[in-house]
C-alpha cells in the first residue's frame, strides 16, 4: 500500500531521492528552536482568518449611517462604510467576532513569536556565518509583520484606528525633504486622504504585504533547511561538523504538526474567550474626535513611548522647519533599532575578526560582549515603552505624568548602559565559575586515575616508566 | 450492560489484534528502530482523538443555535480551541511515545564545493568570449535595465499629487463665516462660557468637509485680564473667545481636553492637552508649547463678535494648521 503511493508520486514527480532526505532532515532538540515554528503556524492562522474576514469587510470610508438595531449606542451615528461593515462582522454574523478576534490574537502571537524567535537567534549567535542571509530576511519579515499589523489595525476606522493613523501619516509627513510630497502622494492628497486611500491600504494589507511575508518565508525556510540547523552543543557527539537530531519523519513530524494544531486551538481559545479590541465601543473615527487614554497593541507600544519622551521642539534653521519633531520618535528610533539589528552580523566580526563557520550555538555567557550589547539595547527599547504608557501609570497610581516623563528622558539613557553592563559582568563571572569548575573536575579525574593506577597495578622498575 | 462491556473488550481484542500482525517482518535490515507498543498511549490517543471530534461537532451545533444562545463568541471558540488542543495533544503524544523519536547523527554540509564554484565561473565566463566590447555591453545592459525599470514605475506617479502645498494651506475659513456646533447651530458669544471648551466648524460645510484639518476649532473663553497674547496675534479673542485649530500640531490628533485650573497648585493655568503624547497649549498665550513634543505654537483663527451676538472668523489662522512638514513655518495658512 504505502509503497504504491509512494511509486505514484516518483514516477510523476521523480523527487523520491528528494524525499527520502527530507524524511529524515535532522531537527536539533531543544525547546527555543520551537518560537520561529509558533510565528510560522500564527501566520497561517493569520492568512485562514484574514481570508475569511474579507469577505465581509467594505474597503470604503463613504460616510453612511448605521442602521444596526443589534447596537442601539451606534444606531443613527455617521460612520465609514468599512468602520460599519467591521460592527456587523463583530455584532451581528455568526462566528464573525470569534473569527476577527482571533485573527487579532494572531498578529499578536505573530509578531510576539518573531520577536522571541529574533532574541534566541540573537544571544546565542545563530546569525553567525553561514547564515547572515537567513538572519536579514527575518528581519526584514519582523519590519513587514509591523507595518501589515498596523495597516490591518487602521484599516478598521475605529476612533483608535484613526488616531493611529494620522500619527503615522504626521511620522511620514516629518520626514526630511520628501516627507510632504511621499504623504500626498500615498494618501492621494492631505489627510484624510482622498476615497482611493483605503482600497490602496486594503490591497496592501491582503495581498501585497501577505505575498511579500510569505515570499520571505519561503526563501527563510529554504536557507535554513540547505544549510542546517544550529544546535547546542549537549553531547560529545555534536561538534562543528556532525549535526545530532530527530528525524522529520517519524519523529518530529507529528510534534511539529502538534504544534501547529495547538497554536492554532490556543489562538481560538484567546479568540473565543478574551475579549481584544471591542471597536464598537471605540466609535467611528472622526479628523476632530479622540480619545484619553488610547493605548496602540504593544509591538507599537515602544514606537509611542519615543514619541512621547522627545522634548517639544522642530528642528529649525533661521526660521525653517528642516525636521519636524515626530521624526525623532517615529522614525529615527525604529531606524537606529533596525539598522542596529542589520549590521550587527558585520559589526561583530568587524570587532572579532571571527570569519570562521559556525554550525555550534553560543550560551549567551559564551559571548560576554554580544550578551552585554543586545541587553543594553532590548532594555533601552522595553524602557521606551514603558515611558508610553505613563499615563495609566498616572491615571493608576497618581505619579505626576510630567515627573515620569522627565524620569524616562533620563533613565532610558543611564539603565541600559548599567543594565548592558551587569549582563557583561554576570557572563564573565559565570565563564569563571565554569572555568574553576572544569579544572578541578580535571584534576579530581587526574588524581583518581593516579589512585587507581597505584592500587592495581603492580610498582615498576622506574626504567620502564620513562621509556 | 453485559453487551455494552462485550462491544468494548471485542473492540479492545481487535487494535490489540492489529498490532500484533501489522508487525514488520524484517526485523534486521530496518532503518527505524523498532520499539515496544505502548498500549495506553495508543488508546490515550483514541480517546483524545474521540474528544477532539465531540468538541468539533459542538462547535457545529453552537453555530447552528446562533443567537438563541447567550456568549455565542464564548462557546465556539471554547469548542473550536478545545477540538484543536485534543487533537494537538494526541499528536504531540504519537511524537513521544509511539514513533521513535531517536536522536540520530549526520554530517553537516560542506562549507563549500571548490569544484562546483570553479565550473560556473568558467560556463559563465567562457560564454562571453565572443564580445570584444564586453565593458561597454554590460554598461548598456545596466543602461536598458535602469530605464527600463524607471519605465515601468513611472506610472505610480500618478498615485498622488506631488509638489503641492496648496492643499495644506487652505482653509474654509473666510472673514464674516459664522462658528457652528456639530449640528450647524451658529454659536453666540454668550454660548462659551469659561471652565469649558467647544467644538465648532465653519458654518454650511457638508461633512465631507468637516473632516479637512483645517476646519474644526476647540474654542475657549478666558477673562480677559488674563490674556497674554503676543503682539502679532493682538485682537484675535473676541472679549477673551479664542478659538484654536483642533489639530494637534505635533502628530495631527484632536486636541479634546481642556484644563481648566481647578485647584491643581502645580498647574496654574488653563491648558488644551492632545491626549495622544500630551502636548500642552497655553491658550492665554497665543497657543504656545508648554510640556510635550508639540514643535510649533497652536495655530489661532481670530473670531468676533457681530451685531447679533453670533461668533464670525474675522480672517484665518496665523499658521499652517496641522501637523508639521519640512519647510512649514515658511508659509501662512490661505483663504
Ligand atoms: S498628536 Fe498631539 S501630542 Fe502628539
Amino acid at each position: 500500500m504505502t509503497r504504491r503511493g509512494v511509486r505514484w508520486v516518483d514516477q510523476r514527480t521523480a523527487s523520491a531521492p528528494l524525499l527520502r532526505k527530507a524524511l529524515r532532515y535532522l531537527f536539533p532538540d531543544h525547546w527555543s528552536f520551537l518560537l520561529g515554528e509558533v510565528a510560522l503556524y500564527a501566520f497561517v492562522v493569520l492568512v485562514a482568518t484574514g481570508i475569511y474576514l474579507t469577505f465581509f469587510f467594505v474597503d470604503s470610508t463613504k460616510e453612511v449611517v448605521f442602521r444596526g438595531d443589534y447596537y442601539p449606542p451606534l444606531y443613527g451615528q455617521k460612520m465609514s462604510e468599512a468602520y460599519a461593515s467591521v460592527v456587523h462582522l463583530s455584532l451581528a454574523v455568526r462566528a464573525g467576532l470569534l473569527l476577527r478576534q482571533t485573527h487579532h490574537w494572531a498578529a499578536n502571537i505573530f509578531i510576539a513569536a518573531i520577536v522571541l524567535h529574533l532574541f534566541r537567534i540573537f544571544f546565542t549567535g545563530a546569525y553567525r556565518k553561514p547564515r547572515e542571509l537567513t538572519y536579514w530576511l527575518g528581519v526584514t519579515m519582523l519590519t513587514l509583520a509591523l507595518l501589515e499589523a498596523y495597516l490591518g489595525y487602521s484599516l478598521v476606522d475605529d476612533l483608535m484606528s484613526g488616531m493611529g493613523l494620522v500619527i503615522g501619516y504626521s511620522v511620514g509627513l516629518a520626514i526630511p525633504f520628501v516627507g510632504q510630497n511621499l504623504m500626498n502622494w500615498l494618501f492621494d492628497g492631505m489627510f484624510p486622504g482622498s476615497p482611493k486611500l483605503w482600497p490602496r491600504m486594503y490591497i496592501a494589507h491582503v495581498l501585497i504585504f501577505p505575498i511579500l511575508i510569505g515570499l520571505l518565508l519561503g526563501a527563510h525556510l529554504l536557507l535554513v533547511a540547505m544549510r542546517h540547523h544550529t544546535q547546542f552543543r549537549r553531547t560529545k557527539a555534536q561538534t562543528e561538523h556532525t549535526i545530532v537530531g530527530v528525524p522529520a519523519f517519524p519523529g518530529q513530524a507529528p510534534r511539529s504538526l502538534g504544534l501547529m494544531v495547538g497554536t492554532t486551538g490556543i489562538l481560538f481559545l484567546l479568540g473565543g474567550l478574551v475579549q481584544i479590541n471591542p471597536i464598537w465601543l471605540w466609535g467611528p473615527y472622526h479628523t476632530y474626535s479622540s480619545t484619553n487614554g488610547a493605548q496602540p497593541d504593544w509591538y507599537l507600544g515602544w514606537l509611542i513611548g519615543a514619541l512621547r519622551l522627545v522634548p517639544g521642539f522642530d528642528l529649525t534653521i533661521a526660521g525653517y522647519t528642516l525636521v519636524p519633531n515626530p521624526f525623532w520618535g517615529g522614525a529615527a528610533f525604529p531606524l537606529v533599532v533596525f539598522g542596529f539589528l542589520y549590521l550587527w552580523p558585520w559589526l561583530e566580526r568587524k570587532f572579532t575578526g571571527d570569519e570562521a563557520f559556525h554550525n555550534l550555538l553560543d550560551g549567551p555567557r559564551d559571548a560576554p560582549a554580544r550578551t552585554g550589547i543586545g541587553v543594553g539595547v532590548v532594555s533601552w527599547v522595553v524602557l521606551v515603552f514603558f515611558a508610553g504608557s505613563s499615563d495609566r501609570v498616572f491615571v493608576t497610581f497618581g505619579l505626576s505624568y510630567t515627573g515620569q516623563i522627565w524620569a524616562y528622558r533620563i533613565l532610558v539613557w543611564v539603565l541600559p548602559a548599567l543594565f548592558g553592563l551587569v549582563a557583561w559582568w554576570i557572563c564573565k563571572e559565570l565563564q569563571a565559575s565554569e572555568r574553576v569548575v572544569r579544572v578541578r573536575h580535571e584534576a579530581e579525574a587526574e588524581a583518581r586515575l593516579a589512585r587507581m593506577r597505584r592500587s592495581s597495578e603492580p610498582p615498576r622498575d622506574p626504567s620502564t616508566l620513562e621509556s | 450492560m453485559t453487551r455494552l462491556r462485550n462491544a468494548i473488550i471485542s473492540a479492545l481484542v481487535l487494535l490489540l489484534g492489529r498490532a500484533r500482525r501489522r508487525r514488520p517482518r524484517r526485523e534486521e535490515t530496518r532503518i527505524v528502530p523498532p520499539q515496544p507498543g505502548h498500549l495506553a498511549a495508543e488508546l490515550a490517543v483514541l480517546a483524545l482523538l474521540g474528544l477532539s471530534s465531540s468538541c468539533a461537532i459542538a462547535f457545529i451545533l453552537v453555530y447552528a443555535l446562533g443567537d438563541s444562545i447567550p456568549n455565542e463568541t464564548q462557546f465556539l471558540g471554547a469548542a473550536l480551541g478545545l477540538a484543536l488542543l485534543c487533537l494537538a495533544t494526541a499528536l504531540i503524544l504519537v511524537g513521544l511515545k509511539l514513533v521513535p523519536s531517536e536522536e540520530v547523527a549526520e554530517e553537516y554540509p560542506p562549507h563549500e564545493h571548490p569544484h562546483e564554484q570553479q565550473l560556473i565561473a568558467e560556463v559563465i565566463d567562457e560564454s562571453g568570449t565572443r564580445f570584444t566590447r564586453s565593458r561597454f555591453f554590460k554598461l548598456g545592459l545596466l543602461g536598458a535595465g535602469g530605464t527600463l525599470g524607471l519605465a515601468i514605475l513611472a506610472p505610480a506617479v500618478s498615485f498622488g499629487p506631488l509638489f503641492r502645498v496648496g492643499d495644506f494651506l487652505q482653509t474654509p475659513w473666510r472673514r464674516g463665516r459664522r462658528l457652528v456646533d456639530e449640528t450647524g447651530k451658529p454659536y453666540k458669544a454668550s454660548d462659551i462660557s469659561e471652565k469649558n471648551f467647544y467644538l465648532a466648524f465653519p458654518e454650511g460645510t457638508s461633512d465631507e468637509e468637516k473632516e479637512q484639518m483645517a476646519a474644526s476649532l476647540v474654542v475657549i473663553r478666558l477673562p480677559q485680564k488674563e490674556l497674554r497674547l503676543p503682539s502679532h496675534l493682538k485682537g484675535y479673542d473676541a472679549n477673551g473667545i479664542l478659538a484654536y485649530s483642533r489639530i494637534c500640531t505635533h502628530a495631527g490628533c484632536a486636541i479634546t481636553l481642556y484644563r481648566a485650573p481647578l485647584f491643581q497648585p502645580d498647574e496654574p493655568r488653563p491648558a488644551l492637552v492632545c491626549p495622544c503624547h500630551y502636548s500642552t497649549f497655553d491658550p492665554a498665550t497665543g497657543g504656545t508649547v508648554t510640556f510635550g513634543p508639540a514643535g510649533r505654537d497652536l495655530p489661532l483663527l481670530p473670531v468676533y463678535k457681530d451685531s447679533k451676538g453670533y461668533l464670525r472668523a474675522k480672517g484665518n489662522f496665523d499658521g499652517p494648521v496641522g501637523p508639521s512638514w519640512w519647510g512649514v513655518r515658511l508659509w501662512k495658512a490661505q483663504p
